[in-house]
């Protein structure tokens, strides 16, 4: 399981130290931030993914604002399972974010600060991270019985009738993830543009 | 092996098993796989690999100890009965599948995740129904993988295996036509590229299931079934065996790791499954499985 070919990347750096950061999160911190840092969020998330993003992209197209107190928030790409276990999720983790790719440049542009998800995404979205100064984050996926223990508090604030699909804002504590496109475009997932495999 | 009366598989039995079988499938990550996370673990030097594998092992142990499901994706069900050729099935054997799933699903408090209508309706069923089942009938002398069976094998047995598959990690998998002349190579590569373009999005570490043959339904039917070997189990036959390796030195020598984030073990385990084939045609599918592999079989 560990054989290499002449291609593949050279050996890894040392692990940073986790940062633990607040959410909101605020513009200046997360210029600070390079692809494949690894964090920890603590504050407000917002959950939604294919079905909500239909929904919200015609309600900003419609009002030409983020609804919902949307604006300056990070968007979790995440459809949990129910209540189990005492918590409010038995099970919550990243969907495939490059799903969401065809909404997230416009939710950027009006103010969605952070996304998070899993695997690769678009050159449109690294584009609009760039542009607006915003970040995509990457979660494990998989781990979703761990990550349900970093939620607090979950509320419904809109498309209740998706079900899982549903918006909702929770409340963690010191989520894990990675920087996965930083605010100058760099990429985790891409080897070639200054960001460290490892 | 005493030559058995045909015995009759009837839609309770299958039904009870499922709904048994489901809350299970949903919490408990099999042996076999955590072995192998375990193991990775140990190998893995890239430090974001490592947290990665870490997460994961740990998700497993939460899952076990707190009952909760393994992945907020609970997945479609995937039901199959594997029957021989002196096993018997009462008329629609499934009839009580749906019923089942629901039942485990609204009481194991795991995710809805079906769609009514691809095409037409996308609002979820509420209930995670319909499961998607196949009978499978083997010959006296071949398993459903379409290998020969194993001296011994009961010629009355009924196993009907389960899967939870994950929308995600299906997604993330692929059915080629390939040209003859794509040979081995073109197999290899096209297995490669598509764990390249997909593992990242498909909760890498993966388990590749590979089916190269039969035809274009087939195939990925044969993929599928490649899935729900034990990571453990030796392949029977010894060039499906060296097949299996080579592709699963090809696949992580991508460095692509765990979660693609970099690092030793993109796949678990490569499973193939090969058949034979038109003269025109190299049929390859490659199915997906995430690293919360869920799948079992059972006798009935």
């Amino acid at each position: 399981m560990t054989s290499k070919d002449p291609q593949a990347p050279p050996a890894p750096r040392k692990p940073q130290s986790l940062r633990p950061l607040a959410l909101p999160l605020a513009r200046p911190v997360l210029a600070t931030l390079r692809a494949g840092d690894t964090c920890t969020l603590t504050g407000p998330l917002f959950t939604l993914r294919d079905a909500g993003h239909i929904l919200l992209l015609a309600e900003l197209q419609k009002e030409g604002r983020l609804p919902f107190g949307l604006d300056g928030q990070t968007i979790f790409y995440a459809g949990p399972t129910p209540p189990a276990a005492g918590r409010p999720f038995g099970a919550i983790g990243p969907t495939t974010a490059s799903r969401m790719d065809f909404a997230a440049p416009a939710l950027h542009r009006a103010g969605i600060v952070a996304t998070i998800g899993k695997g690769p995404r678009s050159p449109e979205v690294a584009q609009a991270c760039k542009e607006t100064g915003s970040a995509y984050f990457v979660a494990t996926g998989g781990a979703a019985a761990f990550l349900a223990k970093c939620v607090e508090t979950s509320t419904t604030l809109a498309y209740d009738e998706l079900g899982t699909e549903a918006l909702r804002m929770i409340e963690v504590v010191d989520f894990p993830v990675f920087v996965g496109i930083d605010v100058q475009g760099n990429d985790v997932y891409h080897r070639n543009d200054g960001c460290p495999p490892g | 092996m005493a030559h058995k009366a045909p015995r009759t598989i009837t839609a309770e039995m299958v039904a009870d098993a499922v709904y048994r079988a489901i809350p299970g499938l949903a919490c408990d990550l099999p042996d076999d796989v955590k072995r192998a996370l375990v193991a990775a673990r140990a190998a893995e030097t890239s430090p974001r690999g490592q947290v990665v594998l870490d997460h994961l092992i740990e998700n497993a142990a939460i899952a076990a100890c707190d009952r909760v499901p393994l992945c907020q994706d609970t997945g479609s069900v995937w039901a199959c009965l594997e029957i021989g050729p002196e096993t018997r099935v009462a008329g629609d054997v499934f009839a009580g599948v749906d019923a089942a799933v629901a039942r485990a699903f609204a009481e194991a408090r795991l995710r809805t995740s079906l769609a009514c209508d691809a095409a037409l309706d996308r609002s979820n069923t509420g209930d995670n129904t319909p499961a998607f089942c196949e009978l499978s009938v083997a010959s006296g002398h071949t398993d459903h993988s379409g290998h020969a069976a194993p001296a011994g094998t009961d010629p009355a047995r009924a196993r009907l295996h389960l899967m939870l598959k994950g929308g995600g990690s299906d997604n993330a998998s692929r059915v080629v036509m390939l040209v003859p002349g794509a040979g081995r190579q073109g197999i290899v590569e096209e297995v490669v590229a598509c764990v390249r373009e997909k593992a990242a999005s498909a909760c890498a570490p993966v388990v590749v299931g590979v089916g190269i043959g039969s035809t274009f339904d087939k195939v990925a039917g044969l993929a599928k079934r490649a899935l729900m070997r034990r990571i453990d189990e030796p392949t029977p036959h010894e060039g499906v065996a060296a097949l299996e390796a080579e592709l699963l030195a090809a696949v992580n020598a991508t460095g692509l790791g765990p979660g693609g984030l970099g690092g030793a073990t993109t796949a678990l385990a490569v499973k193939a499954n090969t058949a034979p084939c038109h003269i025109a045609a190299l049929p390859l599918a490659v199915n997906m499985g995430c690293s919360a592999m869920r799948r079992l079989s059972i006798d009935l």
